[in-house]
């Protein structure tokens, strides 16, 4: 393996380390010690407060398995990725500042607090907290899984050796740092990925020979390559279109996302990222998804689409270049899971134990069992990653999707509709994640249900529930 | 929560009944965003479908790229980078987050590692 690769990715690891241990001095300098750990104190700035919703969201799929599609879709998939550009503005304009006042009224330090204060149901506290530490748990696993992965296709090393120095390097910033310094840290790796790309963008236009030679090569091969239907012309408009909703607006029911927006300074911090987090999502969705489609003609042949990222940045960029470049679906990889596990380890601490077993633990207490319970997490992630058990993967196909459709209108509507109650929400989540899991198989056997993606349905069908639920039972407005 | 500090006896209190005025100014600014998103999608999906819906050979191509992809994707993402730049500096209302900011002053180094930006 070429030693020049991996010393960049060596440095970035190294910086990463000192970025956790900067925030883990600056912790206890006010406040109390959960909205420290948990939530950076509410002190997020404008430009981390974007980079950390861009990176958090921005996952080995953007990196690898996107650009991946794309290579054999062509330019239908970048149609697709585009839609994520609505995420960068419409998380924080819909949750927007009502969201941040009231969390800060009810003092909530994690999405299940402000649920548990908007519906004042101990059922709806409970339930969320399962399917966040069900569903988070699964997604972060799979995560790793691909850091891993990523690492040993770069090293050489074995797979058990790759994801442990991957393990290490998360678990120390995270348990030692909480929040900040994964806010930060997204920061730094939200920079790394647009330089990367950006690299990456430029080598591969230039070994192909310009846009124009990269697109008569893809004319050539097929036509359909540069079309919005895909290489085999399957892409329809109603599928890519319901990706609208999967990647794009109902981003805003994932408590990842959802516990950014309560994290922010001001209100002037929020427009500024709203701009910024806009601007930096649809240039990494973009570019990164056009490396895919022009690496096509440079490289062919790739059979794996979550190899063609690393084997074209090897192939156009000196080693050292790659190194850096390569740095990018790692840090995209890593700021996905510590948020997941930092979001894990919120609901168990704050939303089980602090709720139900024990609301009167002393800060000390709860400070031993922060670091401890994040650190436990992460070793029996690490260990569950060195052998994925089928359960987890089989869970981890319904994280995503299955959250949004649970969580999306509990939190919309709890927050912008007076009549929205604990019936409701309740009647929605279970609604949600039921169908979400029934439409999964349906589609499996017979195709796609309407010619929609999975989570088209269920989003629907967990909106009827709420209002049915809300307005069917007891109506009571509720006061803000 | 703090004791209280001498110079909030005109504090605003929260009050139970009325609705928090900072909330009209949250719903509107909501409804924009939803607004957009729509405004997006229309744009997304008129050039793609409308000009990438001709056969292969009448594709001209724009700085190398098909010329749906180009409207569609690049123009779309340039245009709603700039909406949303012109909405942070111009529309969008700066108001305070917390219910009574005498009762939440910044402790002192609360403040030493903003973004770049801020």
């Amino acid at each position: 393996m070429n030693i020049g690769v991996l010393i960049p990715l060596i440095l970035f690891l190294i910086a990463i380390f000192a970025i956790g241990f900067i925030a883990s001095k600056q912790m206890g300098s006010g406040g109390s010690f959960l909205q420290d750990y948990f939530l950076g104190g509410r002190e997020l700035g404008g430009f981390v407060l974007a980079m950390t919703m861009v990176a958090t969201y921005g996952s080995a799929s953007s990196f690898l398995g996107g650009p991946g599609t794309a290579y054999t879709v062509g330019f239908g998939w970048a149609l697709l990725a585009m839609t994520q550009v609505v995420t960068g503005y419409f998380v924080l304009l819909v949750l927007g500042k009502k969201f941040a006042i009231l969390s800060r009224r009810y003092d909530a330090v994690t999405m299940i607090d402000f649920l548990k204060a908007r519906y004042n149901s101990p059922a709806v506290a409970i339930l969320s907290a399962i399917a966040i530490i069900v569903f988070l748990f699964s997604a972060m696993t799979a995560q790793w899984v691909g850091g891993g992965r990523l690492i040993e296709s770069l090293t050489g090393l074995s797979y058990t050796s790759a994801l442990f120095i991957f393990a290490i390097s998360v678990l120390v910033y995270v348990t030692i740092g909480g929040f900040r310094a994964v806010a930060l840290t997204d920061a730094v790796q939200g920079a790394i990925m647009i330089v990367g790309t950006l690299i990456l963008l430029i080598g591969v236009i230039i070994a192909g020979g310009g846009i124009p030679a990269i697109m008569q090569d893809l004319l050539n091969e097929n036509p359909r390559l540069v079309t919005p239907f895909g290489a085999d012309g399957s892409l329809t408009a109603a599928y890519v279109s319901s990706f609208w909703i999967l990647v794009g607006v109902g981003v805003v029911g994932l408590p990842q996302m959802v516990i950014r927006t309560m994290s922010y300074k001001s209100s002037r911090a929020m427009h500024r990222a709203l701009a910024i987090g806009t601007i930096v999502t649809g240039f990494i969705m973009l570019n990164m998804h056009l490396i895919g489609i022009f690496a096509r003609p440079v490289l062919p042949g790739i059979e794996v689409g979550d190899k063609v990222i690393p084997l074209i940045a090897l192939e156009v960029l000196p080693p050292w270049l790659a190194g850096i470049v390569l740095a990018a679906p790692m840090a995209a990889i890593m700021s996905t899971v510590d948020s997941l596990l930092l979001l894990v380890s919120s609901a168990i601490v704050k939303d089980v134990y602090l709720n139900f077993i024990k609301p009167d633990a002393p800060e000390k207490r709860v400070k031993m069992l922060s670091f401890g319970i994040t650190g436990v997490l992460g070793i029996i992630v690490f260990l569950l990653a060195l052998q994925p058990p089928d359960l987890l993967i089989f869970l981890n196909l319904f994280a995503f999707g299955g959250l949004e459709a649970a969580f999306i209108w509990p939190i919309v509507l709890g927050l912008y509709w007076k009549h929205g109650n604990k019936y409701g929400a309740l009647l929605s989540m279970l609604t949600g994640i039921g169908s979400y899991i029934a439409i999964h198989f349906y589609n499996q056997e017979y195709g796609n249900l309407l010619g929609v993606h999975t989570v088209t349905l269920p989003v629907v069908l967990s909106l009827l529930a709420y209002l049915i639920g809300s307005l069917a039972v007891k109506r009571e407005p509720f006061q803000f | 929560m703090r004791p209280d500090t001498p110079k909030s006896p005109n504090a605003p209190q929260p009050n139970q009944y009325k609705q928090d005025p900072r909330f009209k100014t949250a719903h509107k600014e909501a409804w924009i965003g939803v607004a957009l998103a729509i405004f997006n999608f229309i744009w997304w999906f008129g050039f793609a479908y409308g000009l990438g819906g001709r056969p292969v050979e009448e594709y001209t191509y724009i700085l190398g790229l098909p010329d749906w992809f180009f409207w569609s994707c690049v123009v779309g993402f340039i245009l709603m980078s700039l909406i949303t730049v012109v909405l942070a500096k111009f529309v969008l209302t700066d108001m305070p987050l917390d219910d009574d900011p005498a009762y939440h002053p910044n402790p002192p180094n609360f403040h030493d590692q903003k973004g770049p930006n801020s």
